[in-house]
């Protein structure tokens, strides 16, 4: 009975105690960088790049110890790669191989398919040991006086490991900067650091800084479609997707956007971060916009926090205007944007600026291009382009847009968080739809004003009707000003 | 119901019609459905190609050759080999997502019976090699083949040999044959294999086929490449 009581908790509560601990701990006859190169994963077989009796070898040895990749629950499976549940992810086939019928995994069958004879292979020899460092942060510059108190906490909860940390800073608070110090300490420790971010763009954004700020670390890069593969670094920066390969590798985690999309929606990606820590890894988590969940966690103090309310360059949040617009429909149908749009547009305070346009779907990102070059009577090469996540050419075309080759850029949301653009003025059409909800459009907001040059941007809502979602998230903007003004 | 391939659910259009003979349950959203095209119009008798020619040039070239000539009847396609069914064969076939197979069983069984439904013949799936199932896990033809409702007969082995996808034309046709027959067959028979790209491979099977006595051989297949 009791059995029966254990396996139905443990199918609601994943438990990662099937990770194998280290069996064979000699360095004797082992190539010195199989540690770095293998610990911390759990790979096929085709993933380890090593002669088929080198393997073997390694495997008799106890320096591998194969996993059994789908656990079987009493009413389904759970697959210990990507932590899918799903039953409909789940299907079974006829092997060839061993002549059973047995249950594979859907959802991760993008890295190989993993059944029960095709099992996962963890690194159970020697532990890496990493070059300690004397100085790995080379990042010079000052930090505020709010970015200064969260970088200690930082540094502290990282130092001390086994614990976890809500960093709630506002969009363009300069988080990454608030990270180098705890990093670096940790790099020195021979610690090795995870930061796992949302989306691809941000971890393209983020690789050059981290090279610049750590020169003489080894840092990988993940992401779907990154020349590396394997992230063998000491510092790995990756999309939380990249993470279901890693199992207690890390010893610092940092979760960057805990309440974005992918984040929020999947509890896979939560199952695949917590699998890649450590025991008694130290987790940071940053946000600008908390889900409900963590506000009460804070709230009842199960979840530390620190609170970052001011952005770095001092100058408060731009607060969105709202632009009630009768003919929003009738405009959409057509794929243009509402009049009082183009009023806006002709009397612009600063027409330096560039303007990003969020659209709710990808057709209409695509379709408004060539309405608007028309109407604005742009060149629709040169100056208006449009970016969604299906496109082949998003990181060109977000790269050239920093680099302000061409002048308004319309977007889904793909574009709302992470990435920074220095002075941009920013439309949301149909601001009432369900793709923004409150921390959407939070973080949308959060896009102008991003450069001290520039710290103040414009922010239109053009909308048919407030929802809860654009109320919620003018309130909260205001509310995060008010807090910053108070300190 | 999820669509296999987007995972969207599919919510069926309940009308009269549908409560009184309800469809069984479609496995991919009409969304995927539109991707996938099946081929239609003016196509080349011989093997299903989309053209205007009545009979393409490649089939031309064969039926001039003398050690070609006749060899397959004729090779029927379902789909246009485009961008989505290539991803789907490459998940499908490589990857392993044997499921996915189930996406194609509608029109897989359709077109089959109208093609070859009334004659007397015996469907044979295109063997891999022992390497290859191995390496493979299952084999795509004949996980195909089960989708009829015909029977199949494993009537070929292969030899193990380079991946056909990785030749050239010229290569592909100058290949040795790699297959062998097991038993003889009096009826016609039906080659089952996942793309028709030069028809190689199916007209070495048939050969070795006709050589043993077998009467005509056809081939069905899931794309025309």
């Amino acid at each position: 009975m009791t059995n029966l009581f254990t396996s139905i908790h443990s199918f609601f509560n994943p438990t990662y105690d099937w990770i194998p601990q280290v069996v064979n701990n000699s360095k004797h006859e082992l190539e010195e960088s199989y540690p770095n190169r293998y610990a911390g994963k759990l790979l096929l077989q085709t993933e380890i790049s090593l002669e088929q009796s080198t393997f073997t070898h390694l495997l008799s040895a106890n320096y591998f110890t194969a996993v059994t990749a789908i656990e079987k629950h009493l009413f389904g499976h759970r697959c210990r790669r990507c932590g899918n549940q799903t039953k409909r992810m789940f299907a079974s086939f006829p092997c060839a191989r061993c002549g059973t019928t047995h249950v594979y995994c859907r959802r991760c069958i993008e890295m190989g398919q993993i059944t029960s004879c095709q099992p996962l292979y963890y690194w159970t020899g020697p532990t890496p040991v990493w070059k300690a460092q004397e100085k790995a942060c080379q990042w010079v510059g000052e930090l505020s006086r709010y970015q200064k108190k969260a970088s200690e906490r930082i540094a502290m909860t990282m130092k001390r490991g086994n614990d976890e940390l809500l960093v709630w800073a506002v969009c363009g608070a300069g988080k990454t900067e608030m990270l180098f110090d705890g990093i670096g300490k940790s790099l020195k420790q021979g610690k090795r650091v995870c930061l796992a971010t949302p989306r691809t763009d941000v971890v393209r954004e983020l690789l050059p800084r981290f090279h610049t700020a750590f020169p003489s670390t080894i840092i990988s890069g993940l992401y779907g479609g990154s020349e590396d593969k394997d992230g063998n670094g000491q510092l790995v920066l990756s999309t939380t997707h990249q993470l279901f390969r890693f199992a207690h590798a890390f010893d610092v985690v940092i979760i960057d956007e805990i309440d974005a999309f992918p984040f929020h929606a999947e509890p896979t990606l939560s199952f695949a971060a917590n699998r890649a820590a450590k025991q008694d890894a130290a987790r940071i988590y940053l946000t600008a916009t908390p889900r409900k969940m963590q506000r009460q966690k804070v709230e009842a103090k199960k979840l530390k926090a620190v609170f970052v309310p001011v952005r770095f360059h001092g100058y408060p949040l731009p607060v969105p205007k709202l632009q009630m617009d009768f003919d929003l429909k009738s405009a959409l149908k057509n794929y243009s944007p509402p009049k009082s749009f183009f009023s806006w547009y002709h009397k612009r305070v600063n027409r330096q600026r560039q303007l990003l346009i969020f659209v709710p779907t990808i057709k209409l990102a695509e379709e408004m291009v060539a309405k608007l070059a028309n109407t604005l009577n742009l060149d629709k090469g040169d100056a208006i382009h449009h970016v969604h996540a299906s496109d082949p050419d998003r990181a060109e075309r977000v790269q050239q847009y920093r680099d302000k080759k061409f002048s308004i850029l319309i977007t889904t949301t793909i574009l709302e968080r992470g990435v920074t653009f220095p002075s941009v003025d920013v439309v949301v059409i149909d601001a009432g739809h369900v793709v923004f909800d409150e921390a959407a459009l939070v973080q949308i907001a959060g896009r102008a004003g991003r450069s001290p040059n520039d710290p103040t941007g414009e922010v239109i809502f053009h909308h048919d009707g407030k929802t809860t979602a654009i109320v919620q998230a003018i309130k909260s903007i205001k509310k995060m000003n008010q807090r910053g003004r108070k300190l | 119901m999820h669509c296999l391939w987007c995972d969207q659910e599919i919510i069926p259009e309940v009308t009269w019609q549908y409560l009184l003979f309800p469809e069984p349950p479609r496995k991919i959203c009409s969304n995927c459905e539109r991707g996938l095209v099946l081929l239609a119009g003016k196509r080349c008798s011989s093997c299903s190609r989309v053209t205007d020619q009545g009979i393409c040039n490649d089939c031309r070239r064969f039926e001039n050759d003398s050690a070609w000539k006749n060899v397959l009847t004729f090779n029927k396609s379902i789909y246009s080999y485009n961008g989505l069914l290539q991803e789907m064969i490459t998940k499908w076939k490589y990857r392993g997502d044997y499921q996915l197979r189930e996406v194609f069983s509608y029109h897989f069984r359709d077109l089959f019976n109208q093609s070859f439904g009334k004659k007397q013949v015996v469907v044979v799936p295109i063997p891999l090699s022992e390497q290859r199932l191995l390496e493979r896990g299952f084999n795509q033809a004949e996980s195909l083949a089960q989708l009829l409702e015909t029977p199949y007969q494993h009537l070929l082995t292969r030899i193990h040999g380079e991946k056909q996808s990785k030749k050239t034309r010229r290569e592909r046709i100058e290949s040795e044959n790699p297959f062998q027959v097991l038993a003889q067959v009096s009826n016609p028979v039906v080659l089952i294999d996942d793309i028709y790209t030069t028809g190689t491979t199916l007209r070495h099977a048939a050969r070795l086929l006709k050589d043993t006595g077998c009467p005509e051989v056809y081939s069905f297949t899931l794309a025309r490449g």
